[in-house]
């Protein structure tokens, strides 16, 4: 029975690949990611490899995560302001 | 909301070549291995590792964490290089936190370095070791600096660095140790096996911590000089 | 079909979606993610295909591999990440495509 399981959940995780990939708004796209790792967290222990399954849960998902919303939080901040901003000091001064 | 899906050939086609590949080489191997469980299994018991999995990271392949703790230093080092403000690793965070945050980072922090110390430590014995506790201590680093605290000038200086890389340096130097004595590299001596697996486990979980959040911080910088724009 | 069969066919398909999402995404941020599914599909085969042992655990040795693959991933990420950051400040460009204009969404 557990072989049903085993479909669902590598389904499962390919879907949610799918759809973070699939995403205009990055955030979304990010958020997928984060819970991708936690799904491929529940795959490690049902391949009981434990050791993996901590790491990926608090790397994979965690930090990995925490830097990418980092990342797209400053490409987002950014993104406004800088068409006005970017004439003085971006446009070529000594061009 | 979710883009229409247009298929491009190219990408298409390489991701399909790397399927197939993939499944040719899987479908190579015989559908039964034996594995390398029993002389793992036996080597552990002999080192006194109950852990076979940290007693392969850090003992039968050393080298291959050795050079992986290479990498994690050298992505930091790159990181740290790409970042505009040499402050960045003392620099104050603010605006992001509220007193709700601040309360529960107070609160799990302090579980979170115990949880990172009894990670290491059980590893010997169970699932854990220097990486499931350096990822914890990690993640506690990126939580106190998101939360807004002020965190100590020594903590982007050279103290610093040297907590960066002393996880390195002692596994250089505990894998050298065995050429004095007549052996090679990477070879303990079988009587302190386990403490220097232990030794060189505690220090690489602080270099650990200290790098991933070093690798969050030296970017997180950016962040305030984009508000300022 | 055993369990294993399971998770290593599934790590075949990430490996290949991911190959198809680093090639064909144009934001770099969705490149990066991209190139973190390539790696968990291929840490899915290798812890798949340890499980092919006659002994209940499976083999330590790519468990150990995988382990340290998940920290060379984690800097990558990062270095990817810092990258595009940069070349976001110094462009202000999220894409690699030279036509896109500076604070243009995507």
């Amino acid at each position: 029975m557990m072989i049903v399981f085993d479909i669902l959940l590598v389904a499962t995780i390919i879907w949610i690949a799918v759809g973070s990939l699939s995403q205009r708004q990055m955030f979304k796209s990010v958020v997928m990611f984060v819970i991708f790792g936690l799904f491929m967290a529940i795959a490690w222990i049902r391949l009981s490899s434990p050791d993996v399954a901590m790491a990926e849960a608090a790397i994979g998902a965690g930090v990995t995560g925490a830097l990418m919303l980092d990342a797209i939080g400053h490409l987002r901040r950014s993104e406004t302001p800088y068409a006005s901003a970017a004439e003085p000091e971006g446009g070529e001064p000594d061009a | 909301m979710p883009e229409r899906p247009r298929i491009r050939l190219v990408p298409l086609a390489a991701s399909l070549a790397v399927f197939a590949l993939v499944l040719r080489a899987v479908h190579a191997l015989p559908d039964t291995a034996t594995g390398l469980s029993a002389e793992m299994t036996a080597g552990a018991k002999a080192s006194g590792i109950k852990n076979v999995v940290t007693a392969v990271l850090l003992d039968f392949r050393g080298y291959d964490t050795l050079l992986e703790i290479a990498v994690l230093m050298l992505a930091t080092i790159a990181v740290l290089s790409l970042r505009t403000d040499p402050d960045a690793l003392s620099r104050r965070i603010s605006g992001v936190a509220g007193p709700v945050l601040g309360a529960l980072t107070r609160a799990y922090v302090p579980i979170m370095i115990v949880v990172a110390g009894h990670l290491v430590w059980i590893g010997s014995s169970g699932p854990g070791g220097a990486f499931q506790g350096g990822a914890v201590l990690g993640a506690a680093g990126i939580l106190l600096a998101l939360s807004g605290f002020a965190r100590p000038r020594w903590s982007s200086g050279a103290p610093m660095r040297w907590v960066l890389a002393v996880g390195l340096l002692t596994f250089i130097a505990v894998a050298l140790l065995p050429l004095a004595l007549g052996g090679t590299l990477l070879q303990y001596p079988d009587e302190s096996r386990k403490s220097l697996v232990l030794l060189v486990e505690i220090l690489l979980t602080l270099s650990i911590g200290a790098s991933l959040t070093s690798l969050f911080l030296a970017s997180a910088s950016d962040t305030s000089e984009g508000e300022r724009r | 079909m055993t369990t294993y069969d399971v998770y290593v066919a599934g790590g075949a398909v990430l490996f290949a979606l991911g190959t198809y999402g680093l090639l064909e995404r144009s934001h770099l941020v969705h490149k990066v993610i991209a190139a973190n599914f390539m790696g968990s599909g291929i840490f899915l085969v290798l812890i798949g295909l340890a499980n092919r042992t006659p002994t209940p655990e499976p083999d330590p040795v790519p468990q150990a591999m995988v382990l340290t693959g998940i920290v060379v991933t984690v800097a990558m990420t990062a270095l990817g990440l810092a990258i595009v950051k940069r070349y976001f400040s110094e462009t202000g460009r999220t894409t690699l495509d030279a036509d896109e204009k500076p604070g243009e969404r995507r």
